[in-house]
């Protein structure tokens, strides 16, 4: 009888507890999990940035399984948790179906739409910041060549390849583009073994600048291409970093900025779609002190030309999406 | 001649183990700096004190009743198989193809179509590794095994290659048709103004489980097949000796087994995804050796192992929900639980029978 009473006090406390976190935005990563140094840390460090400034703090869960995400979302939408974001496109089959069902909380998807009254859908112009760091990509290059190492193989990472084939040719119309992905599977965005392996084949070829848009396994990329002595391109988060003085640029796709400003938000967020393009600062090539030395004046002039076009609607990238084809190979 | 009393062999040992897996999970939370005893009442709060808590411990406990049969079965026939998941990969692919392309007017058809593709599915690949055993010799061991890659690679190109829609990226099937859509516990249980159940995945394939439970339970010690399969179990010579076919009992043991395994992906792939993905089978057909060897390969010690492992991987995900507990360290937990209750077992049984052998020496 005590020890039933005891039990049902600690269970009590825990409901408590679990019910004093009302209002916390949470944030739900994909299966590639947190740390993955580009798409789900950008998210994470946007998070962190935002609880950072307003001195509080938020909800995040790293998945299991796939039957955890209709559970993470319901779960933190009954206990209160307000606006939910998570990132990836694998969230839009469970977030349609849940979102109907907790008409007062707001959801934020990333990389993906779902048309729902409650769900803010942010979608990135990808395309954009790979035609800008591929033409960066054929005016660092000596040999003509180079290269572009995928993750999984989506149209959206066909999205950032035709965009990337775009900018060199626009340099370049001679130069040979070497495409590869890693795989067909989520376990393609982490394989740095894989994506190492890809590079070696790559460098092999010709290639003297490599594009990795895949996730965990571009760490194996950027790492191989360092090794190599050859430049590499980052991806989502500013990997210049990582190997610095050896990664050309990276195409910054700012995750961070899209939860930062769903979190500042907060309830007042605005719902539909959010297409973070070049014009708003959504995506962008990074340049900093670990990169100052390899991006000359010239390349950034044309670089930022073409910004201003993209921007003014004076040039257009083809996105591979809208038609699944890409004029260029 | 008995060691030990039955009791103790079905109750101390399993308990025995459990609470020793218990302490050292206890000291891996401490060493984290997280409270042992907060973070078990959470796991028993989310997991067993809701109605749609239980709908998910349900929901994993019918993944592991089905995979822990399968590898019961088979072990009845002194046989390992730890192919259960490849053989559920398949049996999605069975369902899969059985929801798309056969137009069902009511799920309660739908559910038996499903289950007869799982079923054939996950037997056809158990089919090969028990032939190429009972033919050739083989151990079932490293085929079954083997074959769990093969299946992967297999639901891989199809996934990717012919079953995605157009234009999608997830390497899934489109969604299944409304009529083929399994009741869930919500919809059975709930009433107007008493929703139970709320967005938990359980559903009607539940009872198939407890079914199959009470099934392979007669087939196994009521039927003419299930003695032979247990005669052959116990000692092949004798079995041969006896005029049964070695060759038949392995391949009709395996086919069976392979069957159970199938029938798993009725509940996730039918009953909570509504189409197939890639990774439906989450490693259940790997915990079901676990369930297996805790369950002492009875149908009733299954179900009542698989419900304490749908505890835990329900438990593990209120954990990482609403603590800081990384989500590495709450796969620790539930691998201690594995280790301890199945890899572990004469660990906890020698020095057991030691005692009541001492015991029993007393008396006499």
């Amino acid at each position: 009888m005590t020890l039933m009473k005891k039990f049902l006090g600690a269970a009590a406390a825990v409901a408590l507890s679990a019910g004093a976190v009302v209002a916390e935005p949470a944030l739900i990563f994909d299966l590639g999990g947190k740390f993955d140094k580009s798409f789900n840390e950008a998210a994470y460090n946007g998070a962190a940035r935002w609880a950072g400034e307003h001195g509080t703090s938020f909800r995040e869960i790293e998945l299991q399984s796939e039957a955890q995400r209709e559970q993470a979302l319901r779960r933190f939408a009954e206990a209160g948790n307000n606006p939910i974001v998570m990132t990836g496109f694998a969230f839009g089959n469970v977030l349609s179906e849940v979102a109907p069902d907790y008409p007062d909380t707001k959801f934020a998807i990333i990389d993906m739409v779902v048309d729902a009254p409650n769900v803010r859908s942010v979608v990135f112009n990808e395309h954009e910041g790979s035609y800008l760091v591929g033409m960066m990509a054929a005016m660092a290059s000596k040999t003509g060549t180079v290269g572009f190492i995928g993750g999984m193989d989506i149209p959206l990472i066909r999205k950032f390849a035709c965009g990337y084939v775009q900018g060199v040719k626009a340099v370049n119309p001679d130069a040979t583009v070497i495409q590869n992905m890693t795989g067909t599977t989520p376990a393609a965005w982490n394989d740095p073994v894989k994506g190492s392996e890809l590079t070696k084949a790559q460098i092999s070829q010709g290639a003297d600048v490599v594009y990795a848009a895949a996730g965990g396994t571009g760490v194996g990329v950027l790492q191989t291409a360092a090794d190599e002595g050859i430049l590499s391109i980052g991806v989502d988060s500013n990997q210049n970093y990582l190997h610095s003085g050896k990664v050309l640029t990276s195409m910054m796709k700012r995750v961070d900025n899209a939860v930062y400003e769903a979190m500042k938000e907060g309830d007042n967020l605005d719902m539909g779609i959010y297409v973070m393009g070049v014009a708003n600062g959504g995506i962008d090539y990074a340049l900093d002190q670990h990169n100052e030395a390899l991006v000359t004046g010239p390349m950034k002039r044309e670089v930022d030309k073409a910004k201003e076009a993209i921007s003014s609607g004076a040039l257009s990238v083809h996105d591979y999406m809208s038609d699944n084809t890409c004029p260029v190979e | 001649m008995d060691k030990m009393p039955q009791w103790a062999d079905v109750v101390l040992i399993p308990l025995i183990s459990l609470i020793l897996a218990a302490i050292l999970s206890a000291l891996v939370i401490l060493a984290i700096g997280e409270n042992p005893i907060d973070a078990f009442n959470l796991m028993v709060q989310g997991a067993l004190m809701r109605s749609a808590g239980w709908g998910y411990t349900l929901y994993y406990a019918t993944n592991f009743m089905f995979t822990g049969l399968a590898v019961a079965v088979a072990f009845h026939a002194r046989m390992f198989n730890i192919g259960g998941e490849g053989q559920a990969m398949l049996g999605g692919l069975g369902v899969a193809l059985a929801c798309l392309y056969i137009p069902w007017p009511h799920w309660s058809l739908a559910i038996i179509g499903a289950t007869v593709g799982a079923a054939l599915f996950g037997a056809a690949w158990a089919y090969i590794p028990a032939i190429l055993q009972a033919r050739r010799g083989s151990h079932i061991v490293i085929t079954t095994i083997m074959f769990n890659f093969i299946a992967a690679g297999v639901l891989n190109y199809l996934l990717v290659n012919m079953l995605r829609p157009v234009g999608a990226m997830d390497p899934a099937t489109a969604k299944f048709p409304e009529a083929t859509h399994l009741p869930t516990f919500r919809d059975m249980f709930s009433t107007a103004d008493n929703i139970m159940f709320r967005g938990a995945p359980a559903n009607v394939t539940f009872f198939i489980a407890i079914a199959a439970c009470v099934l392979v339970w007669y087939l196994i010690w009521r039927t003419r097949l299930g003695y032979e399969i247990r005669a052959f179990g116990h000692s092949e010579s004798a079995a041969k000796y006896a005029g049964i076919s070695p060759v038949r009992i392995t391949v009709i043991a395996m086919l069976i087994s392979g069957a159970l395994a199938g029938l798993m992906s009725i509940n996730t792939t039918m009953g909570e995804s509504e189409r197939l993905i890639l990774n439906s089978t989450e490693g259940a057909g790997f915990i079901g050796i676990a369930v297996a060897l805790m369950g002492r390969s009875h149908p009733f010690g299954v179900f009542l192992a698989a419900i304490l492992f749908g505890f835990l991987y329900q438990g593990g995900a209120e954990l990482a929900l609403w603590t800081n507990i990384p989500r590495e360290l709450i796969v620790v937990i539930q691998a201690l639980v594995i280790l301890f209750t199945g890899a572990l077992d004469n660990m906890v049984r020698m020095p057991l029978e030691k005692l009541f052998l001492a015991l029993r020496r007393r008396d006499a």
